[in-house]
């Protein structure tokens, strides 16, 4: 009664889907050897989650929630930590840098692939794209020597104020409700949340841009000639039909921008001033730090114990931030990318 | 028939008459609109492109005075210390061969398994695990770079060798470069002709071998882009460094075998701008050997972004 369906047991050959697949033990070993290295992968994901969170548990247990809501930072005298001006740093920071950047990004985008002859679209984009590979710490050394004497500097005449971007915008908006505020007083002669947030719009603008442009040319040329045959003009074939069509990819570029904006480190580091006094931190032209530049300026003198832990759980809200915003931004571009192979998958 | 055909010819003719004024003041500011757009497209197309620019040109310009520069900071002939010597000495040396010491090991390391795992998405990566695996390769990308560097800092330096070594730094430049060899790889070998694969099969080869002999060597090109990618955005990375390998100013001993030691804390170009931008503006050899590191980092990247674009020309690969 007892037919076995086994074909180990009747005798005949395992049916074989993949040609060649168990024929030899060294397929087996070199198939083994490829998922272990895919697997390695995901692993290293799911380990530098644990251990940033085991590592910061000290700190987590002993200020809970209000690690994220308090304002001070005391490694001398009190131990004690909490995060909020640096989140509020990181997403003020990146802010400023998504204001400034998106519109150039997306306009220089637009110029690459609608406005420009194709020689000069070759160069210019093979240009950004450069710019795109110049490391963050260059970017910031070039910022303390060209952009911050542009926010502020003291001209070197008897009885010369300070002259620059800075005391600018703060004389400008003086006495005005909110503005008067933003641009208040200037504590970092150039240095500060404001000065970071210029140099990272600077350093976001190839993420922004490869992204966007990418999706400019998946809008099917079909939508653009119907648009000018019915007489628009150029720009409104770009409005009405480009852009649209364009609309989700380029706002899963912008996040990309936003991931790559909050985990900046150096370049923020050498511009933003460091400090971790909290005082009119709603003042763009004063000093600060960022998530990812507290981490950088502080890892290596915290003590070990509640100290190094609070730096590790600071490490852990930007991962956990940071993750969020660039695993939304890549499925938004993965399911609104119209069949395109390069950035679907 | 033919009357009202001419008389609705005519109203129509009539009604575009009246409003021809109106239209003509339309068409002008849509056409005002198109040219200031256009305007604005190009300008900003000029400000990214202008930025670029003048970054390249202070780090070349001021890059290349440093090499005249000396350790007191007086300036004469070519100083072709700069590349080899100790600080003391007027260069950065150490800083030159620890980037190679660090960058090397990260290679060291991501290579093996960023290849293996592209092979894996491309030839037997299906379903949801292979989706998983491409999503946190991308996800790793996107990862900030000084997490990494908190990750191996806490792991290893603090809390497995107690201090800091070039190992530690070669570690966490892997974790950058391998997912990123893995995409490229993935991608470039999806680019191979499926009837290559059937042939090889269809002769009785195994799938291993067909994958060893006769995928990966059609896709080598594509597979040192990925390589000569990872290396290029591995060799510019600071954050990680500063946290593993602390940086020095020195060589570790005086053969050339003891400075090659990834056991001790060794210097890097990156964390050799970051330190010496710190000081103060009359510490002239400081700043200036910053430019000069500033200078070589940036040589050496856009020298392999571009051998990266060139091994790839005509094909599509992210």
């Amino acid at each position: 009664m007892a037919v076995s369906l086994d074909p180990r047991q009747v005798g005949t050959p395992k049916p074989r889907l993949n040609p060649g697949e168990g024929r030899s033990g060294a397929d087996a070993i070199f198939r083994g050897l490829t998922y272990f290295s895919g697997f390695a992968i995901i692993l290293l994901l799911v380990a530098v989650a644990m251990v940033l969170l085991f590592y910061s548990s000290e700190a987590i247990q002993k200020f809970g929630l209000s690690f994220i809501s308090s304002d001070t930072w005391d490694a001398s005298v009190d131990n004690k930590f909490g995060a909020w001006q640096f989140i509020f740093g990181t997403l003020t920071t990146s802010l400023i840098a998504l204001l400034l950047a998106t519109p150039i990004a997306v306009g220089a985008s637009l110029y690459i692939s609608e406005y420009a002859p194709k020689w000069l679209a070759t160069p210019v984009s093979f240009v950004i794209e450069l710019l795109a590979a110049v490391p963050s710490v260059i970017f910031g050394f070039w910022a303390l020597a060209v952009v911050v004497p542009i926010m502020y500097n003291v001209p070197n005449v008897k009885g010369a104020g300070p002259q620059g971007v800075m005391p600018f915008l703060h004389d400008l908006f003086k006495g005005w409700p909110l503005l008067g505020d933003i641009f208040g007083k200037i504590t970092g002669s150039g240095r500060g949340y404001f000065t970071a947030g210029i140099v990272l719009a600077i350093m976001i603008l190839p993420t922004i841009m490869s992204i966007s442009r990418e999706i400019i040319k998946t809008v099917p040329p079909l939508q653009k000639e119907g648009m000018l045959a019915l007489g628009a003009t150029k720009w409104e074939t770009i409005n009405k039909a480009v852009l649209p069509y364009a609309r989700g990819g380029i706002i899963g570029g912008v996040g990309l921008g936003l991931g790559r904006a909050l985990g900046e480190t150096m370049a923020v580091t050498m511009v933003i001033g460091g400090s971790v006094s909290a005082v009119g931190k709603g003042n763009l032209f004063t000093t600060g730090h960022t998530m990812a530049s507290l981490v950088a300026t502080q890892f290596n003198d915290a003590k070990a114990g509640l100290n190094l832990s609070a730096v590790v759980a600071v490490g852990l809200v930007l991962l956990l931030i940071s993750a969020v915003i660039n695993a939304g931004s890549r499925l938004l571009v993965h399911f609104t990318a119209p069949d395109n192979a390069s950035l679907r998958n | 028939m033919e009357s009202q055909n001419t008389l609705r010819r005519t109203n129509a003719l009539e009604v575009t008459g009246k409003n021809s004024a109106i239209e003509r003041a339309r068409f002008a500011t849509r056409r005002v609109v198109n040219l200031i757009m256009a305007g604005l497209v190009g300008l900003a197309a000029l400000l990214a492109v202008g930025l670029l620019l003048v970054i390249l040109y202070y780090v070349v310009q001021r890059g290349f005075e440093s090499f005249f520069v000396r350790a007191d900071g007086t300036t004469g002939p070519f100083n072709f210390n700069f590349f080899t010597a100790t600080p003391s000495e007027g260069g950065i040396g150490p800083a030159i061969l620890g980037t190679l010491i660090v960058v090397g090991l990260g290679a060291l390391i991501a290579i093996p398994v960023g290849v293996l795992a592209g092979v894996y998405l491309s030839e037997y990566g299906r379903g949801r695990f292979a989706f998983a695996v491409r999503f946190i390769a991308d996800m790793l990308t996107g990862l900030p770079s000084i997490i990494v560097g908190v990750f191996v800092a806490t792991l290893l330096v603090r809390n497995t060798f107690g201090h800091y070594s070039g190992l530690a730094g070669g570690i966490a430049l892997a974790i950058i470069m391998a997912p990123i060899i893995a995409r490229t790889v993935e991608e470039v070998l999806k680019l191979v002709p499926n009837a290559l694969r059937e042939a090889s099969l269809a002769l009785g080869v195994p799938q291993w071998k067909t994958i060893v002999k006769v995928v990966l060597p059609s896709a080598i090109s594509g597979i040192i882009t990925g390589v000569v990618l990872s290396i290029a955005r591995a060799a510019g990375e600071t954050a990680p460094l500063l946290l593993t390998i602390l940086g020095i100013e020195n060589y570790n001993g005086n053969n050339f075998i003891g400075r090659l030691n990834p056991m001790v804390p060794v210097g890097s170009l990156p964390t050799t701008i970051y330190t010496n931008a710190g000081y103060p503006p009359n510490e002239v050899f400081r700043i200036s050997s910053a430019w000069g590191a500033s200078l070589i980092l940036i040589t050496i990247i856009l020298i392999f972004s571009l051998l990266a674009r060139w091994a790839t020309r005509g094909k599509k690969v992210r």
